[in-house]
């Protein structure tokens, strides 16, 4: 275990858990912004997938890894929408309509890559984004190159967080996306659209869900697979109710489960060889649901998640 | 006076079948307070809600100041300089109070302006003596405070008309008193005040002019409410006079229940300190007090659905402090819960279900495991039938009935049976004059049939007709027990505010 | 504008009526993802019905996909009943299929060696559901997360299985040993693949119907998911029922692996499910929870992606599209469930 404890430190490895947790960071604020306005998204899977699959199309044909960004996010905004249609408008079951977007999703994201690519045996990549020094602050030892020496979409993530609590904390917006989610009646007759909010908050969701996705297949992988999400989704639904919907806890847990995914990733590299790899890949799963027990007890979910909202029902 | 700030022409409002409101005209002047009187269900609250925009109205106009306008939503409501404070409180608990204030109020620059919203309260509070902490989380008020804080937030969107639903129900008399000094300052600076109530003595004391609704119409207009007697009020209220059934006197017999310094923990609401109280067989006993001091965990615990931290209870002489649901009502425990709806019934099932819902694993209904269709059938119809619940059948879906006929059914389901004991909470709250009599009449028989009977009311005239000994609760400990012959309302009124500790030991 | 008004009551055809109309919206809007692909549509589903359902052998292959789903599929709709949400049936087959290859590759009579792996597949599928719904109860954590995330649990634990331990020492795939030749289920029609499974699938859904309809424990399950206070106050153990539910679905979802290693694929390898227990949750909503309806929801996703394989080798168009179908079909059925509850009024514009 020293060596494990020796790699902590190492560039390589804080450089690791900083990569691995901004999709999840993007998926755990655009899960948050939801759920803080009464709306559970189990779409958020298929979303990610989807958002991968769409941006790594666009980025692919066009040969503009933004283009592929923007288009990632817009897909996202969109699939947000038709889970806001079906759960916010509609009022329908949120976790049936969730696990629907899922297969929804997928579904298509298979469907449409293998119609565009077709079948080949080795899955086609791309030119993916190249980490951006930023001048100074690269030179800090240690944490200059594994911080400093990034993605952009890394340095997005990082700007994203104290944004996200802006918006949530501090404008009229946040307010009344915490309050629609909290009691809705009370935002109603205050003249706050329950509806539009809610619409508005789980488009947001969609969005950064769809950052998440485009970072996978964009700067992580640089190509995309049927398992380029494989329960990302589901972890990030778990770590907002570990950060207890705020941005800043959010973020923390993930950085959390970052840490332990890193970990384990050594640990498969780290002369345990006779244990399959597999057996690793288990952990930040099970970590998570340890964590949610230990967790779950005290957290307070927004009152109105999963409730949906009617006005004229007696 | 002056032309009428609010002028509602013709207003019919339509839910399926039945006519929540029909034709009402209604107006009210700058610095005029109007009463608003009705019983439970006769549209009162309908009526207010299409002025504020919930509903729509399905005939009528509405017009402020003289001109006519559409009131779509809260927001145009609001716009048009109508506020309104609602019966169950419009806040978000774990916000703060100046973020509950600050909903829906465009920010400065992006901004929730905290500034800006800072000075509007501490300018209410000059103009009308009413102050609150702005950096309290809601959850940290008490219920007097949070309807305060409604009160401010009408108008600090600058509502000229404040509409309150029922406000009395939840304070104290000594609160009421603060809240109509509060009303009465607000209409002296020229705000027009609807006051809703089915509470003819606040009426009388407070308004200036009152409309009464029966069925959704208007059943009168009172001018002079303050020299108008209750029992014309009344009589305007119901259409008949009211007859209230007479309570004969009986000897009770051996305690059927006693709680021995029942604490509790965990609770929503109030818990419960040191409570001990008893009922006797063929005896009512009435639990009064304003609403939240604990009413709910009492019944709570004796209905087995929390389980005491301290003390002990028993039924017949047998210890049943630890016991479930199942075994209490196995015991000989009816219960009829506070909320119908949702703890009683089960709204999206069968009747027939909720109605053997108690009773599904005992020989009557089922054997092996295996359901008896036919005599859970033939139970509901026979009840059906025995109390007069208006429905299609029995297989029809619960949440279908009206609440008169909900409740109905769940007295039949637990009368069925012929408990020794009934606790029971709020029983006529939202039901019409007919069926609350009928609800009354059920409790005499089943005292006179030695039943011993806890009631649980806000309504202390309902009490005071029912019961036999009235205890009252206050911050989760039984200010005292009165024999109903030497308890007014007064009497009591001063007891709920814990002003003083009377009557008998426990 | 228009406005959702609660109806009084439902006309009995809207129950039956339904889940077709439902179907046949996903089929509209689907044919348009076939038109994207450039083949026809008609051509396209003829292929895809003629090959589920067009003649003795594709339906008996369309019967054999159903079976895991009839399982998956009640499993999905009895937990449903209860409100206990559990999306792990994926995992709870998995385990299903991992136990009865532990079984089954154990040397014995025949039909001894089924009835141990049925019951052996049955239990592991059931100790699997038992975790989210003990955390539910115990811990108060979400069961539609920890039902999801242990399904990623079990299929890496699976892997590990066969790319270690049971690693195929002779060819190097990620296999399991397969299981005793006597211990294969039974084919009922020769050349077929149609096994014994299928037939335990078909009673077992007529089984569940009847525990739910008309025994108290299903009384209880409908209750507490209906509303659990009300069934607190009525004297039902609610964390006591949602258990025994969690049981009882992992075993089902458990048998699904069951007849897949015992009739299909005699050894467990690392596609041995392709997402049965998710489509397991549209095959419940599409049955409306009920476990007679159960069947035919199965068999129209079975021949959906039976089809769609055929379909995609005739025209090209990828197989994905049974996927989609899926997704779709339970999108369309959850609106067409509001009309149950709700009809569409026109609200006339304010005068």
């Amino acid at each position: 275990m020293s060596a494990v404890f020796e790699q902590i430190f190492q560039v390589g490895f804080l450089a690791a858990i900083i990569r691995i947790a901004t999709p999840l960071a993007f998926a755990t604020l655009g899960e948050m912004f939801s759920e803080r306005a009464g709306v559970l998204n189990l779409g958020i899977e298929g979303i990610m997938l989807l958002s991968a699959m769409a941006g790594f199309t666009a980025a692919s044909l066009s040969g503009n890894l933004w283009l592929g960004v923007l288009v990632a996010v817009l897909v996202g905004a969109l699939m947000g929408a038709l889970h806001a249609l079906f759960t916010v408008a509609l009022g329908l079951s949120q976790h049936v309509c969730g696990i629907g977007v899922t297969l929804f999703s997928s579904g298509l994201a298979y469907f449409l890559y293998r119609l565009i690519f077709g079948q080949q045996s080795v899955p086609p990549s791309i030119d993916g984004f190249k980490p951006v020094p930023i001048p100074l602050l690269s030179d800090i030892p240690i944490l200059g190159p594994a911080v400093f020496n990034q993605f952009t979409l890394v340095y997005l993530a990082i700007v994203a967080v104290p944004l996200a609590a802006f918006v949530l904390y501090r404008t009229p917006w946040g307010l009344s996306v915490r309050m629609v989610g909290e009691n809705p009646r009370a935002a109603d007759s205050a003249g706050v659209s329950v509806i539009a909010t809610r619409f508005q908050a789980v488009i947001l969701g969609g969005a950064l869900m769809g950052l998440a996705g485009a970072f996978l297949t964009m700067a992580q992988f640089n190509a995309f697979t049927f398992g380029v999400v494989s329960g990302r989704g589901w972890v990030a639904i778990a770590l907002v109710v570990f950060g207890r919907w705020d941005p800043w806890r959010s973020a923390g847990a993930a950085l959390l489960f970052a840490f332990v995914d890193a970990l384990q990733l050594r640990m498969q590299a780290s002369g345990l060889g006779h244990i399959p790899y597999e057996a690793f890949l288990m952990l930040p799963f099970i970590f998570t649901i340890v964590a949610m027990a230990f967790m779950s007890r005290n957290a307070v979910a927004p009152s109105a998640l999963l409730k949906p909202f009617r006005r004229e029902e007696r | 006076m002056s032309a009428p700030l609010i002028e509602m022409r013709g207003i019919t409002k339509i839910f399926g079948a039945v006519k929540a409101n029909e034709a009402v005209d209604l107006s009210v002047a700058p610095g005029e307070i109007l009463g608003l009187l009705g019983e439970n269900g006769a549209g009162k609250t309908t009526l207010m809600n299409v002025l504020f925009g919930a509903y729509a109205p399905d005939a009528g106009e509405i017009l402020v100041e003289g001109r006519p306008v559409a009131i779509h939503n809260s927001a145009d409501a609001l716009a048009a300089g109508i506020g309104m404070v609602h019966q169950h409180f419009h806040l978000a608990p774990r916000l703060t109070v100046l973020e509950n204030l600050l909903i829906g109020i465009p920010g400065k620059s992006g901004r929730i302006d905290r500034a800006g919203g800072l000075a509007r309260l501490q300018e209410i509070g000059h103009q009308h003596g009413l102050s609150l902490d702005p950096n309290l989380p809601v959850s940290a008020l008490s219920v007097g405070e949070q309807q305060r804080l409604e009160i401010i937030k009408a108008l600090f969107r600058g509502a000229k008309l404040l509409i309150l639903d029922e406000p009395t129900a939840v304070l104290a008399p000594s609160e009421v008193d603060g809240l109509f000094a509060a009303l009465r300052s607000m209409a002296a600076q020229g705000l027009g005040i609807i006051f809703i109530s089915h509470k003819l003595n606040e009426v009388r004391a407070l308004t200036h002019r009152c409309v009464v609704l029966r069925h959704g119409k208007v059943a009168g207009r009172v001018d002079h409410p303050a020299s108008t007697t209750s029992a014309e009020m009344a009589k305007l209220m119901c259409g008949h006079e009211i007859v209230p059934p007479t309570r004969e006197a009986s000897t009770p017999g051996a305690a059927v229940l006693t709680l021995d310094g029942i604490s509790t923990s965990g609770h929503a609401g109030t818990p419960l300190r040191d409570v001990s109280l008893f009922v006797r067989a063929g005896e009512i006993l009435g639990i009064a007090g304003v609403s939240g001091n604990g009413q709910r965990a009492l019944a709570d615990v004796i209905s087995g659905m929390l389980p005491p931290k301290a003390g002990t209870m028993t039924i017949a002489g047998k210890t049943v402090t630890q016991f479930s649901p199942r075994e209490l009502q196995a015991l000989g425990l009816g219960r009829i819960p506070e909320d119908r709806m949702t703890t009683g019934l089960v709204t999206n099932l069968p009747l027939a279900d909720s109605m053997v819902l108690p009773r599904i694993g005992t020989e009557s209904f089922s054997r092996k495991g295996l359901l008896n269709p036919t005599a859970i059938r033939a139970f509901a119809e026979e009840q059906i039938k025995a109390y007069d619940i208006r429905c299609p059948g029995p297989m029809v879906r619960a949440g279908a009935l009206s609440g008169g006929n909900l409740q109905k059914a769940l007295l039949a389901r637990e009368l069925a049976f012929d408990p020794k004991v009934l606790i029971v909470s709020q029983p006529t709250r939202g039901l019409d004059i007919g069926a609350a009599r009928f609800i009354h009449e059920k409790f005499l028989a089943m005292r006179a049939k030695g039943c011993g009977i806890i009631v649980i009311g806000e309504d202390l005239e309902e009490l005071l007709m029912l019961s036999d000994r009235i205890a009252v609760m206050y911050e989760g400990r039984i200010a005292g027990t009165l024999p109903s012959a030497d308890a007014t309302v007064a009497r009591l009124g001063l007891m709920m505010t814990g002003a003083v500790q009377t009557g008998e030991a426990a | 504008m228009f406005r959702l008004e609660a109806r009084t009551s439902t006309p009995a055809w809207f129950n039956l009526a339904l889940p077709l109309i439902a179907i046949g919206v996903t089929l509209v809007l689907c044919s348009g993802l076939i038109a994207v692909a450039g083949a026809g549509v008609i051509e396209a589903y003829g292929v895809m019905l003629s090959a589920s359902l067009g003649d003795s052998y594709a339906i008996t292959e369309t019967l054999v996909r159903a079976a895991p789903m009839i399982f998956t599929g009640l499993a999905v709709a009895i937990a449903f009943r209860a409100k206990f949400w559990n999306i792990g049936a994926e995992g709870q087959l998995l385990a299903g299929a991992v136990a009865s290859c532990f079984v089954g590759a154990i040397p014995m009579p025949g039909y001894l060696a089924m009835l141990l792996m049925a019951l052996a597949g049955a239990a592991a599928g059931a100790l699997v559901a038992l975790l989210p719904a003990t955390l539910r109860v115990k811990f108060k954590v979400d069961d539609v997360v920890s039902s999801l995330l242990l399904n990623s649990v079990i299929y890496y634990a699976l892997m590990a299985l066969i790319e270690g331990p049971w690693k195929d020492t002779f060819s190097g795939y990620p296999i399991s040993p397969p299981i005793e030749d006597s211990a294969n289920f039974p084919v009922l029609i020769e050349g077929t693949r149609l096994h014994l499974g299928v037939v335990v699938a078909l009673i077992a859904a007529p089984l569940c119907w009847f525990l739910i309809a008309r025994t108290t424990l299903g009384f209880r399950i409908r209750v507490t998911g209906e509303n659990p206070e009300a069934a607190r106050y009525g004297g039902i153990n609610v964390q006591r029922v949602l258990l025994s539910t969690a049981l009882l679905s992992g075993a089902l979802a458990g048998l699904a692996g069951v007849g897949e290693v015992g009739g299909v694929h005699f050894q467990v390898m690392s596609d041995i499910s392709p997402g049965y227990g998710y489509s397991g949750i549209v095959v419940a909503m599409l049955a409306r929870l009920n476990p007679l309806g159960v069947v035919p929801a199965a068999i129209f996703l079975a021949a959906v992606m039976t089809g769609a394989e055929a379909m995609s080798r005739a025209t090209g168009v990828p197989a994905f599209l049974s996927d989609v179908i899926q997704g779709t079909a339970l999108l369309a059925m959850l609106v067409a469930l509001l009309f149950t509850a709700y009809r569409i009024r026109r609200v006339g514009a304010q005068t």
